[in-house]
């Protein structure tokens, strides 16, 4: 079943993957408006029970687990229930999504319009979309996207609607509510709205769970959320959040519904549109507030060329078969299912596991573009370097890639140098060819810039440029965990060498998607890939770097140079100023 | 050697049902009557006869020597059988060849002759007695394959004294001792295990038939456990009473296999299960005769040992006298049924049902599946006029109630009392009803609900002709569970059927059968058509296996009445924890040290 995709085959060279398919080719050719107002009348689960958005509300607050939590909320804090209810009434309705086909349609037009301007094209995997479409038939079904732009979940609305499939309901952060009117209406184009944190609100928690459980006992509709919580600054994808994956199995635990179907989509961005802005936001300088004035605002990215978007949507996952051997269901017999209960360890680990193999799969199928590579390149060559060399190693760079699994979009019967240039015209803001040489662009030569102005914009290159190279860093990272750790390691025997490569595991833990607990299986895989290279040998007990390894290992070293400078930096910094950092911890992310 | 006692008796009313006219009393020797190689009586069978219609043979049920119309469609579509083209009939005759040859323990044997006690080694009637009648064992027989191991002797104890002096033989020579009743176990119980070296003796218990006193003060009556269920019934009617214990098999199964089982009755809300009717048991074991020494109604003289023997099946020792509580003959019976838009509002009606506590004697939910099934098997109807009322209801339960004929779904009832009580509790069952949507659907469809109950074990033996292997199991739950499980549970087995290589949809269908406080009896049937499969048996069980995990984690417990046997012993530990288990296992070794009751049920 479905399972057994979820594990990485044993080479990855072998992994199969779908084409795709243009969808805006065909909106550049007919009627926006036309399509605006077609026909729509998506497949439906088939165990529906068909209810309004507002039936929906009264269910959630009539249902036995939240009535017992008022209860228990009231008992706690000597208020009458009634006066809880009304509260939990209050928070539902500032959560509810309100989905509206007009309002999606209104979208459908004017999302055309802006795509056109932005993309060259949009692609989907047709093929994923045919698995979609029996998987919601057959079960509910959670769409779990990987999150880089504020795009993401209206461009997967945009596409589940260009597909006739059923819209699905999406988990939002409250900062969009923020924006008047657009606020409403990504509400009605089927967002509800969760804050940011609610630790120890347990009617907050309660409300939430239950409208987001009814909804997929019901088969109201896909529902879909970021495992990550957030955008991912860096597009280097975020250590999972299992709150709500949580939430969404426990329908299966509790045996109300027989499965659910998890469905990994990977959207990679050519460009990103807040791509100057995450620099920005990383080097200190506020994230703008959610409004519509700073939407309005930030037409000016119309005029720009963002390239193209591929979106891959992955096999479904059944959680039931995940589970098989590893979750006891038996357990959830002994109490009232509406009760609510922390899950058990066993459960919890569980959902960890799964939520790390969800994100492993969505990076898996992001699409890579040459100027991934080239980013990588340039970063670790940052006084800038020959044209010829660049295509060179980035040629190099390419086949060491495509050894390790990547999902490379290199274009087919183009020369090399076209494809070069063609990356560095895209990317001419980032980088600049004078006299056959390639270097970052270092800010704006032109005008007075103080030597901070002149240190800043560097750093926003720099930053700007990582964000692509970490795009590849899934591919990479465990030959350069291991790398590193042969590297480090005392001596060649494998077992200082594993020590070594567990020890900067554990380290990077919430810097790399690296499931707890996988560990041998990563080193394994990382020896695995670094054998087939050619670039080691693995003698009796030894690890032992060959002569064309060489260079391989150094590129690798050089990948995670600059996260290991930056932890070192920093525990310097904290070990002798220990009292500076007592609340807030900057490392998060600054990379 | 034996004799015939052809005595014929007054009707019971209820067993007028199963059995059409007079009906001589089983002969000591049933087998001579009965299938050797499926369920029942040798005459009656469902066969589709040369215009290829279906009928029930011989004259012994109420649907005996009928036709049955759409049978043979309903078959067809939903199996994708073809009646036709494709059989799969059953060998004719045992072949006593392929039988394991009888190892006999001399010593034991010299002894058990001086006693008296009549005792055969012929084949046949070792075979008769080496199974039940789960699936696997029927296929077995119909393959002529037999089985590995089968009881090497069989022996006929007259009375509680002469299975003492057995089980003294068996102890001084250390024999297997596998107890025998009915033969209707669906658990693998009367298997012999394998890998026993020892003589098997098959300890039959059919002789011991008689009701040894009544006693109309306390309304017990002292019956020896041999006794099958109908010849019980029928007994006491001529007295005026009845037990009221009538679990599906009460047909052949007997009063020992009942304690030994943990029986429940269709009408147990009246009468109550197998635990409730008992008032005294004595047991015979290789420690001795375990018995209390008052029949008192209640006793608080700590844990009950009573329930060491319920539900021990056949491991700790033999059964061979039981008081149990009887009843007046009730005044009137009256049978209904309600017709509901889905399952689910019947769930809901019999969950109100048993909440405010006015379950009638007998209340069943059948999904929609199963209302088709009995659909199917409604005989050809006698004159224009009662197809044109059914036309008309219909009509009116699909066109005018708005009901979806694919989603309807059936309760059957049946009422015991007096009639003015009887009638009070009708209009009362029938007003929840139409809380949940339910609408009266008269007499008729509620009585033929229970007599598919009777039929269908002779249905599993038509199938089989026709490539087509069934089975049915059950299980207990909690009221908020009930919808969740049945939905699983059919959907687990559909699945592992796709998975596993079956090529035609599986038949997957359930009833509520029973109501408690605090849940419900869920009863499931599964066939599927084997055309195919190289080996349909195992890929049976491998679904029924996954089937009974779904349960589990869906909260139904291992079995409701059914038992254990060998095909549910390896979920006893997490079904009653270790140290359950731990308990079951010290009464064991205490009580039966040798495993002189060596048939490895349950533990």
């Amino acid at each position: 079943m479905a399972s057994t995709t979820l594990y990485s085959q044993r080479d990855p060279m072998l992994k199969k993957r779908d084409d795709f398919e243009d969808i805006l080719e065909e909106r550049r050719n007919s009627s926006d408006l036309k399509y605006a107002v077609r026909c729509y009348a998506p497949v439906l689960y088939k165990g529906l029970t068909p209810c309004k958005a507002n039936m929906l509300k009264s269910m959630v607050l009539q249902s036995d687990h939240l009535r017992y939590v008022i209860n228990q909320v009231s008992q706690e804090s000597g208020e009458a229930p009634d006066i809880i209810h009304e509260e939990a009434s209050v928070i539902l309705e500032e959560m509810a999504h309100r989905l509206k086909i007009s309002t999606v349609r209104f979208f459908a037009f004017t999302l055309t319009k802006a795509f056109k301007t932005l993309f060259q094209h949009i692609c989907v995997n047709e093929e994923g979309i045919h698995r979609l479409q029996q998987a919601i038939q057959e079960h509910p079904v959670v769409l779990l996207p990987s999150h880089r732009s504020y795009m993401d979940f209206l461009l997967m609305s945009y596409i589940l609607y260009t597909y006739d499939l059923a819209l699905p309901v999406i988990a939002a952060g409250m900062d969009f509510m923020g924006m008047k009117f657009i606020g409403e209406m990504l509400r009605m184009s089927g967002a509800f709205f969760i804050r940011r944190s609610f630790g120890g609100d347990k009617l907050y928690w309660a409300v939430f769970s239950e409208y987001v459980k009814t909804m997929l006992r019901n088969g109201f509709a896909p529902i879909e959320f970021f495992l990550e919580g957030t955008r991912s600054r860096t597009c280097k994808s975020l250590t999972p959040k299992i709150g709500l994956l949580n939430i969404v199995m426990e329908p299966f635990f509790k045996g109300e519904v027989f499965d659910v179907h998890l469905v990994p989509i990977s959207i990679s961005y050519e460009r990103i549109l807040e791509e100057s802005l995450y620099a920005r936001e990383l080097l200190g300088v506020p994230k703008p507030k959610e409004s519509t004035s700073g939407l309005l605002k930030a037409r000016r990215i119309l005029s720009e060329n963002y390239g193209s978007i591929h979106v891959y949507f992955g096999q479904p996952v059944s959680i039931r078969s995940l589970a098989q051997d590893k979750v006891n269901r038996c357990k959830y017999n002994l109490v009232p299912r509406h009760i609510p209960r922390k899950p058990t360890k066993e459960t919890q680990s569980f959902v960890t596991d799964t939520a790390y193999r969800i994100v492993r799969l969505q990076e898996d199928s992001m699409v890579l573009k040459p100027w991934v590579l080239m980013a990588s390149i340039l970063l670790q060559n940052l006084e800038g370097l020959e044209l010829s060399l660049l295509t060179e190693q980035t040629l190099w760079l390419r086949g060491l890639a495509q050894s390790c699994g990547a999902f490379l979009d290199w274009p087919d019967h183009t020369p090399s140098a076209k494809v070069v240039s063609s990356s560095l015209a895209l990317h001419r803001g980032l980088v600049c060819v004078s006299g056959g040489r390639v270097s970052l662009v270092l800010g704006e030569p032109q005008g007075l810039v103080t030597p901070e102005e002149a240190l800043f914009n560097r750093a926003v290159s720099v930053l700007s440029c990582a964000s692509y190279r970490n795009q590849i860093l899934h591919v990479f990272i465990r030959p350069a965990i291991l790398a590193v750790a042969i590297h480090n390691a005392a001596s060649s025997k494998k077992d200082e060498v594993f020590n070594c490569f567990s020890f900067l595991c554990k380290m990077f833990s919430d810097e790399f998607i690296l499931c707890p607990g996988d560990t041998v299986q990563d080193f394994e895989e990382a020896c695995y890939l670094l054998v087939k290279s050619g670039s080691v040998q693995t003698l009796q007990q030894n690890i032992v770097v060959t002569d064309r390894g060489q260079s391989t290992l150094s590129f690798l070293n050089g990948l995670l140079e600059s996260f290991l400078q930056g932890y070192q930096l920093f525990s310097t910094l904290v070990l002798g100023n220990l009292n500076m950092f007592s609340d807030k911890c900057p490392v998060e992310g600054t990379i | 050697m034996f004799v015939c006692y052809g005595v014929l008796v007054m009707l019971h009313p209820n067993i007028g049902l199963l059995l059409n006219g007079f009906n001589e009393h089983l002969l000591p020797t049933r087998q001579e009557i009965m299938k050797w190689n499926g369920w029942g009586y040798s005459d009656s069978k469902f066969l589709f006869n040369k215009k290829g219609q279906a009928e029930f043979t011989g004259k012994r049920y109420r649907l005996s020597g009928m036709i049955l119309p759409s049978l043979q469609d309903w078959f067809e579509n939903t199996f994708g059988a073809s009646v036709k083209q494709h059989k799969s009939p059953a060998t004719p005759s045992l072949n006593a060849g392929a039988l394991p040859p009888a190892n006999l323990n001399e010593a034991f044997l010299q002894d058990l002759t001086a006693t008296g006690i009549p005792f055969s080694h012929e084949a046949d009637d070792r075979v008769f007695r080496a199974h039940g009648h789960c699936l696997h064992e029927i296929f077995a027989l119909r393959e002529g394959r037999g089985f590995q191991r089968v009881p090497d002797m069989v022996t006929w104890p007259n009375c509680h004294n002469d299975v003492v002096k057995i089980v003294e033989l068996a102890c001084k020579h250390n024999v297997c001792v596998i107890p025998y009743g009915g033969g209707t176990s669906v658990t693998g119980a009367l298997e012999c295990p394998p890998e026993e070296m020892r003589c098997i003796v098959s300890l039959d218990t059919s002789q011991m038939n008689r009701i040894l006193w009544i006693d109309e003060k306390n309304l017990v009556a002292r019956i020896e456990a041999g006794i099958i269920g109908q010849d019980l019934e029928r007994l006491l009617n001529e007295g005026g009473y009845c037990t009221g214990h009538e679990p599906d098999s009460m047909e052949f199964s007997s009063l020992g296999g009942w304690v030994a089982t943990r029986a429940s009755g269709m009408k147990k809300n009246v009468y109550g299960n197998i635990e409730d009717l008992v008032v005294h048991i004595k047991v015979v074991t290789p420690r001795g005769v375990m018995e209390k020494s008052c029949q008192g109604p209640r006793m608080s003289t700590g844990p009950d040992v009573h329930h060491f023997i319920l539900g021990s099946e056949g491991t700790l020792g033999v059964v061979t006298e039981v008081t149990m509580k009887i009843r007046p003959i009730p005044e009137y019976r009256k049978y209904g049924s309600v017709v509901f838009p889905n399952f689910e509002a019947g769930v809901a009606c019999l969950r109100e049902v048993a909440k405010q506590r006015c379950a009638p004697a007998s209340i069943r939910l059948m999904d929609n599946e199963q209302f088709q099934f009995g659909h199917a098997l409604k005989p050809q109807v006698s004159s224009i006029f009662t197809s044109f009322v059914e036309g008309l209801k219909k009509f009116y339960i699909t066109k005018f109630k708005g009901f979806d004929p694919h989603q309807l779904c059936v309760a059957t009832l049946l009422f015991e009392g007096d009639r003015e009580r009887v009638l009070q509790h009708e209009k009362q069952v029938y007003d929840i009803a139409a809380k949940f949507g339910g609408l009266a659907a008269g007499e008729d469809n509620g009585q033929r609900g229970y007599i598919l109950t009777f039929v269908i074990a002779y249905l599993r033996d038509l199938g089989l002709d026709y490539y087509v292997v069934a089975e049915s199991f059950e299980t207990s739950v909690p009221w908020d569970r009930v919808l969740d499980l049945c939905r699983n549970v059919k959907e687990r087995i559909i699945r592992e059927c796709k998975e596993r290589g079956v090529q035609f949809q599986p038949l997957t269908s359930c009833r509520v059968t029973q109501t408690y406080d605090a849940g419900a009896c869920v009863y499931f049937y599964f066939a599927f058509n084997y055309r195919g499969l190289a080996d349909p048996v195992h890929t049976y069980e491998q679904v029924e296996h996954a089937a009974r995990d779904e349960i589990l984690a869906n909260g139904g417990s291992l079995s409701h009445h059914h038992g254990v046997g060998k095909l549910r012993k390896e979920w006893m530990k997490e079904s009653i924890s270790d140290v359950g288990l731990g308990m079951l296992r010290s009464v064991k070794e205490y009580v039966d040290p040798d495993n002189i009751f060596g048939n490895r049920n349950l533990l």
